[in-house]
């Protein structure tokens, strides 16, 4: 696990790719640069680009090290299929899944499915029974559920997948899911501060004005009960004392935050450039947390523990 | 008695193989120390590059829509837990370079503007070898995972996939040109600006599995390949000979429409070897709980106390008609139960058969296919040349082993009658089927 205590930065960098061969050349640049984590932005209406959880499945057999995180909206799907995408994402790339909760809640975004806006209230619950319902489908089997016993023909033991029963406001998932466990246990939800999901997240994405604002509130974030705060930071290298102000707004945020996306304006020049020349000053000032090494998972790279099982817990406890 | 024909013969007929693996079900077997880690992405991947390796169309993949049940409890004898089918396949788009991609996706708890735009993106991604195995469902009790759980009445299914299909393909013709597309029917409303550049191929090959009137009527009027259950050589002639007279009704040729039934291989150096095999399979597809676990869902009841190798349960099975809905009996068998266990506990009664020999017997899952790798090269030879099918879409006993035999094996004595390729001649999917170009296909229906 890494030291919390240190004030150095998580990279996590937006990744684009509209075709096969600029996907894969983004994604070896990030994970040859050392990030800890791939995002892959999305939205239902998103023009000229494969949706985010195919392409980050794409690149789950063609990287070791970097985690890969698509942008999924759970306003816009079921949230079984979400559930399930995410699960086997993580068991095709070796325990490198994250997911960015999207809420895409337009009038067209919407309209896709059929269906009107939903209202602040509405959006706020589904998109906590969303994250919770998802959690506990990644629950639902538990590590040792598979048991091969061929003495007795048994395949599972069925004690140990688990309906999970969930109520939620506006809908009900019975479970289990139909895939096992996640490598991770759980996979690692990133969720915008805006949408006010900091309990259920393990990263709470910050977007705001300066690193003063982004400090508080990543404190307010780490109140509420989320591991970890990574602060939103979009750049481009068009003005001419871009790569010195990136490095000093990313010095500043190494103390408040545990970690940063990076979103550049156009990757195809804006990359290159982060990797060269601003990333190397911050790696010598000690700002950056190592490298993943080929077969960490992502929780492992973030210093997150792996979760007990829920449902393995309640078992113990009625033994 | 004259063999029936379709009054077709093609002498350079093509054999096209696929390989469905379903990820649950008795017919895999996962007690051989060879069995491959059933859900490790390094199965999927060994499978797909042995396939590609024999010059395969394609590689299938199930959907699972709720784990399966046995009287209330998960069932825990087969081999069970998948990906998703697209992700999964997303992930072996990369490490692959020819072989068609095939998700089985429901039309019944999916939403058409996002499933199509996944399918598109499989598609775009692995350079136009997707494919979408188009399958309904209607039941309460795989709706209790989704937040429409039963909304659809069993008859209404096949209009929704109609609908849903029909609104796909006006997405997919969009591509990314920015066009909005508006799709409004009784079971079906979208608004959207899709977004994905089409594949190579135009979009997704569009593959049809169920066997119903319906399900043949929309295999007609929107499929590119058929992926039947009509695999002995009569019922698949005349699945051809009802499915062309109903193209037909579409304004589709013959030709438009490529159909590979499910198969079942067991291989064998001899005849006698061969027969060998299979009964080895067949033993460890209905093995002692099994068979009990198949009766139970007749009975109805926990028979668990009786001895798998002795008589039928002497009691009663409990009243009602089975309910198919819990993925572990096939639709056909909604009613007719107490008449079912009638027959069956005569035929026991005249050959003395214990209760796995009997299951042995009536349960599904018999090989399709079973002889040395020339004699089912010849059997095979003969149905495609005939025009009965186009190939087959193999379903493995034992992966991979199982497969590799068919890629080391019966694929060479194809080839060497002239009836399966010896290198790709394309790369996409459609390509691969010889099917027309899309441009060709749409508009109709």
């Amino acid at each position: 696990m890494n030291d919390p205590s240190v004030a150095a930065l998580h990279l996590a960098l937006d990744v684009h790719g509209r075709d096969v061969h600029s996907l894969r050349a983004a994604i070896s640049a990030a994970e040859q640069a050392g990030f800890a984590l791939a995002t892959f932005s999305d939205g239902p209406l998103a023009q000229g680009v494969p949706e985010a959880g195919t392409r980050a499945a794409f690149v789950s057999r063609l990287t070791d090290r970097i985690g890969l995180a698509p942008t999924l909206h759970a306003t816009v799907t079921e949230p079984f299929h979400l559930a399930t995408q995410l699960a086997a994402l993580d068991h095709a790339s070796h325990g490198r899944a994250g997911w960015i909760v999207g809420a895409a809640n337009g009038v067209d975004e919407r309209a896709t499915i059929g269906a009107a806006p939903l209202t602040p209230e509405q959006l706020r619950e589904e998109l906590a029974d969303v994250t919770a319902v998802a959690r506990a489908l990644w629950d639902s089997w538990e590590d040792d559920a598979v048991i091969k016993d061929a003495a007795t023909g048994r395949y599972l033991d069925p004690d140990k997948v688990h309906h999970i029963d969930f109520v939620g406001e506006s809908f009900t998932v019975k479970g289990p899911l139909i895939t096992p466990r996640p490598l991770q246990g759980q996979i690692v939800v990133l969720a915008p501060d805006a949408l006010e999901l900091d309990e259920l997240a393990d990263v709470v994405l910050i977007e705001r004005a300066d690193a003063a604002a982004i400090g508080e509130r990543a404190r307010a974030a780490k109140e509420a009960g989320a591991p970890l705060a990574f602060a939103e930071v979009s750049f481009g290298f068009a003005e001419p004392d871009a790569v010195a102000k990136l490095v000093d707004l990313l010095r500043s945020l190494a103390a408040v935050v545990d970690g940063v996306r990076l979103r550049p304006a156009d990757p195809a020049t804006d990359v290159p450039v982060l990797i060269e020349q601003v990333l190397p000053v911050l790696a010598a000032e000690g700002l950056l947390r190592p490298a993943p090494r080929p077969g960490d998972t992502l929780r492992a790279t973030l210093g997150l523990p792996r979760p007990a099982n829920r449902f393995a817990r309640e078992g113990a406890v009625q033994r | 008695m004259t063999e029936p024909d379709t009054g077709l013969y093609d002498p350079h007929a093509r054999i096209h193989l696929g390989v469905f693996l379903t990820g649950v079900g008795p017919q895999l077997i996962w007690t051989d120390p060879s069995a491959a880690p059933h859900t490790a992405i390094e199965s999927f991947v060994e499978v797909a590059q042995l396939l590609e390796r024999g010059l395969f169309d394609a590689f299938f993949l199930g959907e699972g829509l709720r784990v399966r049940e046995n009287r209330g409890r998960v069932f825990d004898l087969d081999v069970a837990g998948r990906p998703d089918a697209i992700t999964q396949l997303s992930a072996l788009a990369a490490v692959t370079s020819h072989i068609g991609l095939v998700a089985t996706q429901n039309t019944t708890y999916n939403y058409p503007a996002d499933l199509a735009r996944r399918l598109a993106s499989l598609d775009l991604l692995s350079d136009g070898r997707a494919g979408w195995n188009i399958v309904t469902t209607d039941n309460a009790w795989t709706g209790e995972n989704f937040r429409h759980g039963g909304w659809l009445a069993h008859e209404r299914r096949y209009e929704r996939a109609g609908q849903f299909v029909q609104a796909a393909k006006q997405l997919w013709a969009a591509g990314d040109s920015g066009t909005a597309v508006e799709y409004r029917t009784d079971l079906v409303r979208l608004r959207t600006e899709p977004g994905v550049a089409p594949s190579r191929q135009g979009r997704p090959v569009l593959f049809q599995a169920g066997d119903s009137e319906g399900g043949r009527d929309l295999a007609a009027r929107h499929a590119d390949v058929v992926f039947s259950a009509n695999t002995q050589y009569p019922k698949a002639v005349a699945y051809k000979l009802d499915l062309v007279s109903r193209l037909a009704r579409y304004g589709r040729s013959p030709d438009s429409l490529r159909i590979l039934p499910g198969a079942s291989v067991v291989l064998g150096d001899t005849p006698e070897q061969a027969r060998e095999r299979a009964a080895w399979v067949r033993r460890e597809q209905v093995t002692g709980p099994r068979a009990i676990a198949f009766f139970e869902q007749y009975w109805g009841t926990d028979l668990s106390a009786y001895d798998p190798d002795g008589p039928l349960p002497d009691i009663e099975p409990s009243e009602g008609e089975l309910d198919p809905s819990r993925g572990t009996i096939s639709i056909e068998q909604r009613t007719g139960k107490a008449a079912q266990i009638q027959k069956w506990r005569a035929l026991a009664d005249e050959r003395g058969l214990s209760i796995r020999e009997l299951a042995l017997e009536v349960s599904p899952g018999h090989p399709a296919f079973v002889g040395t790798p020339a004699q089912i090269a010849d059997e095979w030879t003969r149905y495609v040349r005939t025009r009965a099918v186009d190939g087959f879409n193999i379903t493995p006993y034992l992966v991979p082993s199982s497969l590799a035999d068919i890629v080391d094996k019966l694929v060479p004595e194809l080839q060497d009658r002239g009836v399966y390729r010896t290198e790709y001649q394309g790369t996409t999917l459609r390509e691969h089927l010889e099917l027309p170009p899309v441009s060709e296909q749409e508009g109709i229906g």
